[in-house]
């Protein structure tokens, strides 16, 4: 029984761990399937964390921290969007520039308004998003009726209820507003006319702008898609996953996102396979540290580069081929 | 017929990008509360203000002449090593490995044998993304990225497991022996009645950098080689046209970018820490990109781009350390510079190109 409670606790925290990255990489599939790149998921990520922090922590509202993070993951978007689309410049340039900015201005703004070593103070109560508990699932409310904690309500319930209490329920709202948004995500690209146009964009602009539709204007609303989709991500990270925004929380999790795009090949529903994946890595290596596996050890570290290496695994095009959008990371320039 | 003259494009542009940089960082200093002139003042005093100020600058100048150099020659083959910073740790691990475990006689010759090995190191880390980008296509940017990723947890993992001294706490390796500690500016300048460069890192290297300056200059303007990068950045068809074979110098272009970011190493590792410890690198590994951008990947550029940036980075050490303005408001200078001379360089570019023209028609 307890190899089993471990693993349903894993499992739940991997749940947690994936949503960020699966927010980022749905954000990063519509940019990069209109054929922008963006590997300022990351940026953007860090921005929408620490001005959902910032907004919550003195309104004491989620909600509106989780509009601020939206907002201001939206302006970076649109610097971006600028840069690369308007202005037709280097996209992965844009991107590296981005991520700096919001790694310094996040910093810089925190110290500036909380004089607290650049982070936000705590959030509790209504600053924080809640977990929402299922119907007839074990939470805290049982624990305060019954006296006793939830751990132990759990190691006594059947396997099946506490699958139910564990993984399905007790989690964020913006934790199954993720999960929901990949078939939703499915549906736009491939069931809709605004999706074939975005995903023609990133193959044949050319092609679009030939049929009377405006290239500018599908790039920017995909631009604009993945900034609010990086803002949900960051607002999850500092409003749910922790209580409050910290100096580079991030910590690489818009790489790994990138990562986990690439890995799916660009599509919805692997890209949530994908993010799972390495939202189990992460969940196992701050579970164990060192996995000792019958006299031989696996380091923490193997597991911290393991999402790295097989991206690059799969990028080599040993196990089956990654190829990105055909028009992917050039500007679109109209024939005269 | 160019559309602009040639200083135009090298000196104008970066110019007006620098300003445009620096009036938003005026302003973002405005924002919080702090005023830009009085900043401005405490940085020049700190950074450029006594011979302690200038040994940081050149310190952290030396950094990013070889970070930026790195950038620079894989611009020209078209390729972006945004890998840098995994590069220049693996090449403090070189710079380790042959300080630690040999034992020289001499600085000199252990300073040789650790650029030797710091480069070695450098370009094996950058040769698997050069030879995924030119065999199997992987895209350059991506894969850089992800060894920075891998070198991070490589680099922890030897720092933590293997290279740790018996009951030492702290993830970094031994302190280096005495006889391989590189000459500082303050032994190498001071006289007996005036010491200079007190407790400042610059060191020896400094001049490593210099060389490596005028070295990738030969190497791009008068050699074959450097005219074959180049004319594969230029065009790739042309190139191939021309029998330059793009799967040869995408992995020359990248070997000699990761060598020269590992090259940092000798002043980071060796010059200043005398051990290896966890984020030696502090960064310089991506204010490369920076450094390259705005010295238009030429060498001398870098040079002065580099002296910019040490001077930005010292004083910005120096404003945190007087007002309440946090270290980072150089990461968001940096931002800014490599959003204007790099993203945006077609905002600044293309009004000065209509004015260059109109300016031209009105002459004729």
């Amino acid at each position: 029984m307890d190899i089993f409670v471990t693993l349903i606790q894993v499992l739940d925290s991997t749940i947690r761990l994936a949503t960020p990255l699966l927010l980022a990489c749905l954000a990063g599939l519509y940019s990069e399937r209109a054929g922008i790149f963006d590997i300022g998921l990351e940026g953007k990520m860090l921005m929408a964390a620490f001005f959902s922090a910032a907004v919550a922590a003195v309104t004491g509202s989620v909600w509106l921290g989780l509009l601020a993070g939206i907002a201001s993951s939206l302006v970076l978007s649109g610097l971006h969007g600028l840069a690369s689309i308007t202005f037709r410049g280097n996209q992965l340039i844009s991107g590296v520039a981005i991520n700096f900015l919001a790694s310094g201005l996040t910093v810089l703004i925190a110290q500036s308004w909380f004089k607290q070593g650049g982070r936000t103070p705590s959030l509790f109560g209504g600053g924080r998003f809640e977990s929402a508990e299922f119907p007839y699932a074990i939470g805290p409310e049982d624990a305060e009726l019954t006296g006793q904690p939830v751990s132990e309500l759990m190691s006594d319930a059947n396997s099946i209820h506490m699958v139910y209490s564990e993984l399905l329920s007790g989690h964020s709202i913006l934790v199954y507003v993720a999960f929901l948004m990949v078939p939703l995500t499915w549906w736009v690209l491939f069931r809709t006319r605004f999706g074939l146009r975005l995903r023609a964009v990133g193959e044949n602009p050319a092609a679009v702008d030939t049929a009377g539709v405006s290239v500018v204007g599908l790039r920017f609303a995909a631009v604009a898609i993945c900034g609010v989709l990086c803002g949900i991500a960051g607002a999850y990270l500092a409003t749910a996953l922790q209580a409050g925004f910290v100096k580079e929380m991030t910590a690489g999790r818009g790489f790994i996102a990138l990562a986990a795009l690439i890995f799916a090949k660009w599509r919805p529903w692997h890209a949530m396979w994908a993010c799972l994946l390495f939202g189990l890595l992460q969940a196992i290596a701050l579970r164990f540290q060192n996995i000792d596996l019958g006299g031989v050890v696996i380091p923490v570290q193997a597991m911290d580069a393991l999402p790295y290496i097989l991206t690059v695994v799969i990028l080599a095009g040993f196990v089956g081929k990654a190829v990105p959008p055909r028009a992917g990371g050039e500007p679109y320039v109209k024939e005269r | 017929m160019d559309k602009m003259p040639k200083w135009a494009d090298v000196v104008l542009i970066p110019l007006i990008s620098l300003i445009l940089a620096a009036i938003l960082s005026a302003l973002v200093i405005l924002a919080i509360g702090e005023n830009p002139v009085e900043a401005v003042n405490l940085m020049v005093t700190g950074a450029l203000g006594s011979t302690y100020g200038w040994g940081y600058t050149l310190y952290y100048a030396t950094n990013f002449m070889f970070t930026g150099l790195a950038v620079a020659v894989a611009f020209h083959a078209r390729l972006f090593n945004i890998g840098g910073e995994g590069q220049a740790m693996l090449g403090g691990l070189g710079v380790a490995i042959v300080c630690l475990y040999i034992p020289w006689p001499h600085w000199s010759i252990a300073l040789l044998a650790a650029c030797a090995a710091s480069m070695l190191f450098g370009a094996a880390w950058a040769a698997i993304p050069a030879y995924l980008q030119a065999k199997r296509g992987s895209h350059i940017v991506i894969t850089t990225i992800m060894f920075n990723f891998i070198a991070a947890a490589f680099l922890n993992y030897m720092l933590v497991n293997v290279m740790r001294p018996q009951g030492s706490q702290d993830p970094a390796t031994a302190r280096f022996p005495e006889a391989v500690h590189l000459p500082t500016f303050q032994s190498m300048f001071s006289t007996a009645e005036n010491a200079v460069f007190k407790g400042a890192p610059a060191n020896i290297s400094f001049f490593v950098a210099i060389l490596a300056c005028f070295v990738v200059w030969a190497l791009i303007w008068r050699t074959r080689l450097g005219y074959e990068i180049r004319a594969y950045g230029h065009s790739e068809t042309g190139a191939v046209y021309a029998g330059i074979s793009p799967v040869r110098i995408t992995i020359v272009a990248m070997l000699i970018s990761g060598a020269l970011a590992g090259l940092m190493a000798t002043n980071n590792v060796m010059g200043e820490a005398e051990r290896l410890v966890l984020n030696s690198t502090e960064g310089a590994g991506f204010i490369g990109i920076a450094v390259a951008l705005m010295g238009r990947s030429h060498p001398f550029g870098v040079f002065v781009a580099a002296l910019l940036f040490g001077f930005l980075y010292q004083g910005g050490a120096e404003l945190a350390l007087w007002t309440s303005i946090p270290r980072e408001l150089i990461v968001v200078i940096q931002a800014l510079v490599i959003l204007f001379t790099g993203a945006l360089d077609n905002m600044v570019r293309m009004p000065l190109e209509k004015l260059f023209l109109g300016l031209r028609k009105g002459a004729e």
